[in-house]
């Protein structure tokens, strides 16, 4: 096989990595938010099912979950589930694992903030949803932000985990070549485009901080 | 008709009370200074009268509507949140931390308040905001951010965004405590400033010769009660001895 015919199969794995990638964030990330005011919610139940949520998230691998949210319908519920579901199941096992870590990552910024900002909120006549996303979330995102990069950029590297349902993202096409083509090359791409994909990120994380940096 | 009345007003931390039984009425363009030892319960009184903090037990009213009062067993119930927000509409808090939104540049943290919760026109508000400014001596700082400002400047802001809302009456919580001497007297210069604004003004603070310059009254608070109140001579000169043992040396200069 040319070099140029592996290239082109590895771009159709690349696409589904991104795919997966973009997907998950713009799921998560505002899901996070919604599970982060779950876990600070003053009814006690609520918030004791949030965190054993957060809690079973974090506590185990997402190669399980991937596995348990693709056959679950199967074995559990004894419903029929098309090949069309891998893709969903991997959305769904991304989203309510990232969802989770995001939600801590909110939690941790939304305490941060000093009480004073909510008083001067409060004095000037905001309501309680002007105030958070006008004075609070904002300046929270600030703070969160270094945490963010870090989650991103595993989750760069996480996508990479759909391969134990066989959804034919970059590192299940890359092994696939690897193996038939007997050949390295594969591995080499798939390596390349994970680090320049975070190097991607991380630049553009980097030059948010920057933009953020007009106020302490 | 009195701007605010708080009627015996009692207020516990953890057991602990801090306030026991005061009233309190503030007229129509008054000045009242409140004075008094740390701990003395001044701070906690202007929480109260904020809705910053709960009453346990006594009543709030502005302008003669019943923002809380007592249930029949002497606790305070508060109104719904439609009054109250009605209510805080009256009064402005000028914090002694400032409390500035720190992403907001000085000219839109004066002006998103009038914007976005009272739904004011813009350019009237713009104007109003940079009016406010000159009147600080900040018109050149309107674009700038809260973190490239002095401490004295930040209060200033700070002041100019609660006149913004159009107040009846301004609190201010030790608007000087966080501030170095050459800092506290431009502070103190514009709120005596404001004085011919003609808006109530409620101010906890420790600059004495300040309290006796501006006030109309003059409350000296210790240990949770109002231990003496009257004209600034009046309680300046006071033969109290709790209120001579607090004033001590200012007693003697300002003789």
């Amino acid at each position: 096989m040319e070099i140029s015919v592996m290239l082109a199969k590895l771009a159709g794995g690349m696409a589904v990595s991104i795919q997966i990638f973009v997907l998950t964030l713009v799921f998560s990330l505002p899901l996070g938010l919604v599970v982060a005011f779950g876990r600070m919610s003053k009814n006690g139940i609520l918030r004791a099912i949030v965190k054993t949520y957060i809690s079973i998230m974090r506590g185990t691998p997402l190669m399980l979950q991937l596995m348990v949210v693709y056959f679950g319908p199967h074995y559990l519920l004894g419903i029929k589930v098309g090949s069309s579901y891998r893709i969903w199941a991997t959305m769904i096992g991304f989203v309510i694992n990232y969802a989770a870590y995001f939600a801590e990552i909110y939690r941790s910024g939304i305490q941060s903030m000093p009480v004073g900002q909510y008083e001067a909120a409060q004095l000037l006549g905001y309501s309680k949803i002007q105030t958070f996303f006008r004075i609070i979330l904002p300046q929270v995102i600030k703070r969160i932000l270094p945490s963010v990069t870090n989650e991103v950029i595993t989750l760069v590297k996480d996508t990479s985990l759909a391969f134990t349902i066989g959804v034919g993202e970059m590192f299940t096409t890359a092994k696939a070549l690897a193996s038939s083509q007997v050949s390295m090359i594969p591995f080499v791409a798939a390596g390349l485009f994970y680090y320049i994909f975070n190097l991607v990120v991380a630049v553009a994380m980097d030059q948010t901080e920057k933009k953020l940096s007009y106020y302490q | 008709m009195n701007l605010l009345e708080m009627n015996r007003v009692k207020k516990s931390f953890g057991g602990l009370e801090v306030i026991h039984d005061i009233s309190l009425q503030v007229g129509e363009g008054e000045i009242v200074s409140i004075i008094g030892p740390s701990g003395s319960g001044k701070s906690t009184l202007l929480r109260c009268a904020t809705m910053l903090e709960t009453m346990d037990s006594g009543e709030l009213v502005y302008l003669g509507e019943q923002a809380a009062w007592n249930d029949k067993n002497g606790r305070t119930v508060y109104g719904d949140s439609q009054t109250l927000k009605k209510i805080r509409q009256n009064y402005g808090l000028v914090f002694q931390n400032f409390n500035l939104f720190p992403h907001f540049s000085v000219l839109k943290n004066i002006m998103d308040a009038p914007l976005t919760v009272q739904k004011r026109n813009k350019a009237e508000v713009r104007e109003t905001a940079m009016e406010l400014l000159r009147k600080m001596g900040l018109e050149d700082k309107a674009d700038a951010y809260p973190c490239q400002l002095s401490g004295g400047q930040q209060q200033r802001v700070a002041i100019a965004r609660a006149l913004a809302l159009n107040p009846k009456i301004l609190f201010f919580d030790e608007p000087t405590s966080a501030l170095d001497p050459e800092l506290t007297g431009e502070v103190l210069k514009v709120i005596k400033s404001l004085a011919d604004l003609h808006i109530a003004m409620v101010i906890v603070t420790h600059e004495m010769a300040f309290a006796r310059d501006i006030s109309d009254r003059v409350i000296f608070m210790a240990d949770g009660v109002i231990v003496e109140e009257g004209t600034p001579e009046e309680v300046f000169a006071s033969s109290n001895e709790r209120t001579q043992s607090f004033l001590g040396r200012y007693g003697e200069m300002l003789k």
